[in-house]
């Protein structure tokens, strides 16, 4: 087991995940205490991202929950495979079976249907549970998730309680649409995950996009900073740098100075809205190259 | 919830503990939400984990006993005061009462081999003290504006006796509680309906020897309520701001789907400072955001600013725009009129609340109110806890 931050960094690396030191410490912490690290932070900063490269890390299986209003129990947990139930009962009529073990063969394993919830506790090899933006969920969800993550074992009332054969290690992110409660947050480690600084930024495009020049990286990394402290509507993510810099260097890109044409055609793939676009003309983006190096 | 994969925690000095409590307490009052469990495993940190050396304790302690945004923001400053002693900012003075006893008894106690390693005890009081008075320390400078501020900000809290404030905010707990108990039974069963349930349905269907007679279906998901509260902050509400103050925070603080504005001749969000916990604070954070209070109202102003900026954001087909206040307006009733005709087109009920309906003899005589009134459908008393308690099976209709 990596006891030692800079070890888990460098392992993160390996696997394409650039992580500060503050989040190599929580995932570190999470290891040593057995407690969920809850994410914070603004979209399109990577957060999800943490979870995959969780994941690659111990090379165990993600498994995803997609928090949504009105998500409910059935669709975390499990629920049982209606159809093939009602083709079971059909199928036993006049076998001269009593009702009693119809039933049993009813709610038996075989026509459970497993959520990601169950899922994740039913794993031989610990699993990486990632529970993506569990501020839209519903309170009530939220409590019963507390409940989960605190006994990590659950009762289906046809078959008894289902006791976890392995605790999953579970990542939550939140984009602050609600204000979570005290008790989950308590329940967890915490990280509030920002915009990466330039530094590790161009170190980001340098691992995800491949045959990126240095300079070019660290060029793009600096604009998208100044980019950033615009008043924009939406604000760009890591994702969207990504996939400038693809395009930038899909086109032959070298230099954002040379390239100030090409730069100005490509922002599409950073701002995202109209009213965005219309405030990046190309004087301000002018202003912007001018400051980079 | 302990530490599985650490033991050795008892290897911690007493005097470690201590610091280590002092700490807790300290970030307690700082509004941090930490508890027996955190504490316990900071220990076992101290004792095996990463966090032997203290550049390392920093991270380790940040995820460990951070829980939002804003502790995140505070953490470094309150660990440099607290662990080296460094610059102390604003946000440590916020502790107040306990924090001053402990730091100078543990200066002595230097026989723990953790202390010295971790550094000497700091004093948070005396260096809090320094960087107040350094003119060349930018949070000194920090500090004294906040107390210019502290200065001019009206003191909520102090407008109604405490016991009715107690009581108002208990129930408008229960109220917002009750009604949110209510409202949150979505996927409701109806017999015509989208989707069919399945689970409901089968077990119907044992009644009929396994046929699905019966279909079941869930009802399509209905919006939350959403209450979006306009209240009046001006001069001659002034006797009646605290009580509704503390009404406010309490719907903020039970429904998740809330919205809080004060006007008086301007619009101010107030949302976020009073969706902060506890109370008292979130009255002092609106204190200084209503700064200006008293003078005219100009309601239809107010309206025509929220119609404006924020209509479209935090109203949706079922909101209930709530406003308590007077109805004396300085400004032009036709405006007020013709706003606020605009704003019964967007949500499905406007209330008004207004605490001068329970005088005797009152009539809504003045010309704001006469011009609001035709748009709004429930205009109810506000001035005692019971004419608020009234509202409940009303909101709850809704």
């Amino acid at each position: 087991m990596i006891r030692d931050k800079n070890e888990l960094a460098k392992a993160l690396a390996e696997t394409g995940y650039v992580a500060d030191e503050g989040l190599a410490t929580a995932l570190l912490l999470m290891e040593l205490l057995g407690r969920p690290l809850l994410l914070e932070g603004e979209a399109g900063v990577g957060k999800t991202e943490v979870a995959k490269a969780l994941a690659a890390l111990h090379d165990t299986d993600l498994i995803r929950l997609q928090c949504y209003e009105g998500l409910d129990r059935s669709d975390a947990l499990y629920e049982w495979n209606y159809q093939r139930q009602l083709l079971a009962i059909k199928a036993h009529e006049g076998s001269g079976e009593d009702a009693q073990s119809i039933e049993d063969a009813l709610f038996s394993e075989k026509y459970l249907l497993e959520r990601p919830l169950l899922a994740a506790i039913r794993q031989d090899k610990p699993p990486v549970l990632l529970i993506d933006e569990v501020d839209r969920a519903d309170e009530e969800f939220e409590a019963f998730l507390l409940e989960l993550l605190s006994d990590y074992q659950v009762s289906i009332p046809e078959l008894g309680t289902v006791t976890a054969t392995s605790i999953p290690k579970v990542v939550l992110t939140s984009n602050g649409t609600r204000e979570l409660s005290d008790a989950l947050r308590r329940r967890c480690l915490y990280h509030y995950v920002d915009y990466p600084d330039v530094g590790r930024e161009a170190q980001i495009l340098r691992t995800r996009v491949p045959g990126i020049d240095a300079v070019l990286a660290l060029q793009i990394a600096e604009l998208m900073a100044r980019l950033r402290k615009e008043d924009l509507a939406k604000v760009p993510g890591v994702a969207e740098t990504i996939d400038w810099a693809a395009a930038l260097v899909g086109l032959g890109g070298r230099n954002l100075h040379e390239d100030r044409e090409l730069v100005f055609d490509t922002l599409a793939c950073v701002l995202k809205t109209r009213e965005d676009q219309a405030r990046i003309t190309r004087e301000v983006t002018d202003r912007l190259l001018g400051k980079v190096a | 919830m302990a530490a599985h994969a650490l033991e050795g925690s008892e290897q911690i000095g007493a005097a470690m503990r201590v610091r280590l409590a002092g700490f807790v307490r300290m970030l307690r009052d700082n509004g941090f939400k930490v508890g027996l469990a955190e504490t316990t495993d900071a220990l076992a940190l101290l004792a095996t984990g990463p966090a032997r050396r203290q550049a390392d304790l920093r991270g380790a302690f940040r995820a460990l006993f951070c829980g939002r945004r804003s502790d995140w923001l505070k953490f470094d400053a309150l660990f440099d005061a607290y662990w080296t002693g460094k610059g102390v900012k604003s946000a440590v003075k916020v502790s107040g009462s306990h924090s001053g006893n402990t730091p100078k008894t543990l200066r002595h106690l230097s026989d723990d081999a953790a202390t010295t390693e971790i550094g000497p005890a700091g004093d948070v009081e005396r260096r809090a003290g320094e960087a107040e008075e350094g003119e060349e320390d930018p949070a000194g400078k920090r500090e004294g504006a906040s107390r210019a501020e502290n200065l001019a900000k009206t003191d909520f809290r102090k407008i109604a006796d405490p016991e009715a404030v107690a009581q108002a905010h208990a129930l408008a707990e229960r109220l917002a509680h009750a009604m949110r108990v209510r409202l949150t039974r979505r996927d409701r069963q109806r017999r015509k309906g989208p989707r069919l349930d399945l689970r409901r349905t089968l077990r119907r269907s044992i009644g009929h020897g396994g046929t699905p007679i019966e279909l079941v279906r869930k009802g399509p998901r209905e919006k939350q309520l959403r209450i979006v509260v306009l209240l009046d902050a001006s001069g001659s509400m002034n006797n009646y701001t605290g009580v509704f103050t503390r009404f406010v925070h309490g719907i903020l603080d039970s429904f998740r789907e809330a919205e809080a504005f004060l006007f008086h001749t301007r619009l101010v969000h107030v949302s976020s400072a009073l969706k902060e916990r506890d109370a008292a604070r979130a009255l002092d954070r609106m204190g200084l955001m209503a700064q200006g209070v008293g003078g005219g109202t100009k309601i239809g102003e107010a309206l025509a600013e929220f119609n404006r900026w924020h209509a479209a954001r935090v109203i949706h087909s079922r909101t209930c725009v709530m406003i308590l206040s007077d109805g004396y307006d300085t400004g032009d009733p036709e405006r007020l009129g013709a706003e606020m005709a605009a704003l019964r087109r967007r949500c499905k009920r406007i209330v008004w609340l207004n605490p001068l309906i329970g005088w005797q003899g009152y009539e809504p005589t003045a010309a704001g109110m006469a011009a609001a009134l035709p748009h709004v459908d429930l205009f109810a008393p506000a001035h005692t806890l019971e004419s608020l308690a009234a509202l409940e099976p009303y909101l709850a209709k809704l």
